[in-house]
């Protein structure tokens, strides 16, 4: 326990790590994840297949094999980042695939009665998107986005397996040269549960401030 | 039907042909991007045939079998426990008895917070010395089994939840109890909707398997990669890894796609849950709430 405690820097720093990766990678994941959103709503097909083949693509390769492709195999045609970056990167590139569909579908959740009534009052595409169907969509999205979140969150400690300094690989490092295993462990798995719970409470607040009170 | 289709009238001639302008650059710029690529991978050196040559001998194969064969292994065991301990934790979180309810819902709070590598490392590290030392296999096996366990419990719950009310008291009324209900009427209806989402749940499993990488057990990154170690060939063996992640999960989608619409075509008393349950696994997502 006494070295736990006297190694608690090194942990916490290992959970900034963490923290930094996951809300860069959900940050990057929701810029990436709407953008694809958009080119598979309008009506020009080249981008609708562009847009569902990258979700397919993205939604089913595991993460560290897209992990070890940028970070081993991207070098060798030239293309270097750093480990962070990469796998930075990585996360974004695979969280936009399930925000493109938690926006999607939390546009889907709004009844089409909404949009015929928007049109028949004579509002544009653009108006009625962003006056009648985005502010009712934007309530169905948080709990997915809120999930994405979490997502993001726990597959940040893969980048534990391709040696990027986060709060697991710190834990994993202290065991080898200290075998105080249990504490480690108990400590490490605390703070993902805080990260994780506090992204689910975070949600569960914007939640509550974008219901509609009646 | 879904909002998109009824947000724009259908184009005119001008809209037909800005979108055909649009539409021709994309596909430019698509292939541009391609090409460029493409450049990139000849200009290193990497789509000499030399390098691509290995992947046709049957042994350097047959090494890359051997990892699938492990990764559906570690994937079909996985499965075969977590789909019923996660029906039972569900259960129990809607049982009567506050004080299981209470343990399963903490259960799933808890696997659902904590992050698959780091339960592995502790099944590699912390518990061998207390005298828990499982073989190779069981140590990717067991985390993947205990985190699912609370991801489909959650897809479970869902599931009962959106059963219709009616059959719990229907099968109350001709004098079932609580278990038996649950047993009988309620779970086989739900199982039927849930398939769906139950099979792309599989594309989460087999993902998972790949930390087996980690502890060194023979699925198919860890035998790709050591591959790499006597070949250098690390563009080729991860993109071939890649794309075969990518056909079976693909397959595992089409079979969910599949199960979701021959399930909508008969009448029923809910809808189904939908498929890819990884997004949207919480019960308690809103219905869209309308000013009325």
């Amino acid at each position: 326990m006494n070295i736990v405690l006297s190694h608690f820097g090194d942990l916490l720093g290992g959970f900034w790590v963490t923290i930094e990766l996951t809300l860069l990678g959900f940050a990057g994941s929701v810029v990436l994840g709407t953008i694809l959103a958009v080119c598979r709503v309008v009506p020009i097909t080249p981008l609708r297949v562009i847009g569902a083949s990258y979700v397919e693509f993205f939604r089913n390769i595991p993460l560290l094999t897209l992990m070890f492709l940028f970070i081993f195999g991207l070098p060798d045609i030239g293309i270097t980042y750093s480990l962070f970056a990469s796998a930075a990167i990585c996360l974004a590139l695979s969280g936009a695939a399930f925000t493109c569909e938690a926006i999607r579908s939390g546009i889907n959740t709004v009844p089409v009665g909404q949009a015929e009534a928007a049109r028949a009052i004579g509002l544009t595409f653009t108006q009625s998107l962003r006056c009648v169907i985005l502010p009712q969509a934007f309530r169905s999205m948080v709990q997915p986005l809120v999930n994405v979140f979490i997502g993001v969150a726990l597959s940040s400690s893969l980048a534990a397996a391709v040696a990027v300094n986060d709060l697991t690989n710190r834990t994993q490092q202290l065991n080898l040269e200290y075998a105080e295993a249990v504490a480690a462990f108990l400590v490490a798995g605390a703070l993902y549960l805080v990260l994780s719970l506090g992204g689910a409470g975070a949600g569960a607040w914007f939640e509550r401030r974008l219901a509609i009170q009646r | 039907m879904s909002v998109n289709r009824v947000l724009f009238d259908p184009p005119g001639p001008r809209g037909r042909r800005r979108i055909r302008i649009i539409a021709t650059i994309v596909v430019v710029m698509a292939m541009g991007l391609v090409a460029l690529a493409l450049q990139r991978f000849a200009a290193s050196g990497q789509l000499a045939p030399g390098r691509w040559q290995p992947f046709t001998h049957w042994p350097y194969l047959r090494f890359l079998w051997e990892g699938l064969r492990g990764t559906l292994g570690a994937t079909a065991v996985a499965a075969l426990f977590s789909f019923p301990l996660g029906a039972g934790v569900a259960v129990l979180r809607l049982s009567r008895n506050p004080t299981l309810r209470r343990l399963a819902a903490g259960y799933v709070e808890l696997f659902r917070s904590l992050p698959l590598l780091l339960l592995i490392f502790a099944f590699l590290l912390a518990l061998p010395p207390l005298g828990l030392n499982l073989p190779i296999f069981w140590k990717l096996v067991v985390p993947i089994v205990m985190v699912n366990v609370a991801v489909l419990a959650e897809v479970f719950r869902a599931g009962i939840r959106a059963l219709d009310r009616g059959q719990f008291e229907a099968a109350a009324a001709i004098g079932l109890t609580h278990w038996q209900s649950m047993r009988i009427v309620v779970l086989p209806q739900a199982i039927r909707m849930m398939a769906p989402a139950l099979v792309a749940q599989l594309v989460s499993l087999l993902k998972d398997s790949t930390l087996g990488y980690v502890v060194s057990y023979p699925e198919l990154m860890k035998q790709a990669n050591s591959l790499t170690v006597y070949t250098h060939l690390l563009v080729q063996t991860f993109l071939i890894v890649a794309c075969i992640y990518v056909a079976i999960n693909l397959l595992l989608s089409q079979l969910a796609h599949w199960l979701e619409r021959r399930s909508q075509r008969r009448p029923r008393a809910a809808r189904p849950v939908p498929a890819r349950a990884d997004v949207q696994v919480d019960a308690q997502a809103p219905t869209p709430q309308l000013v009325h």
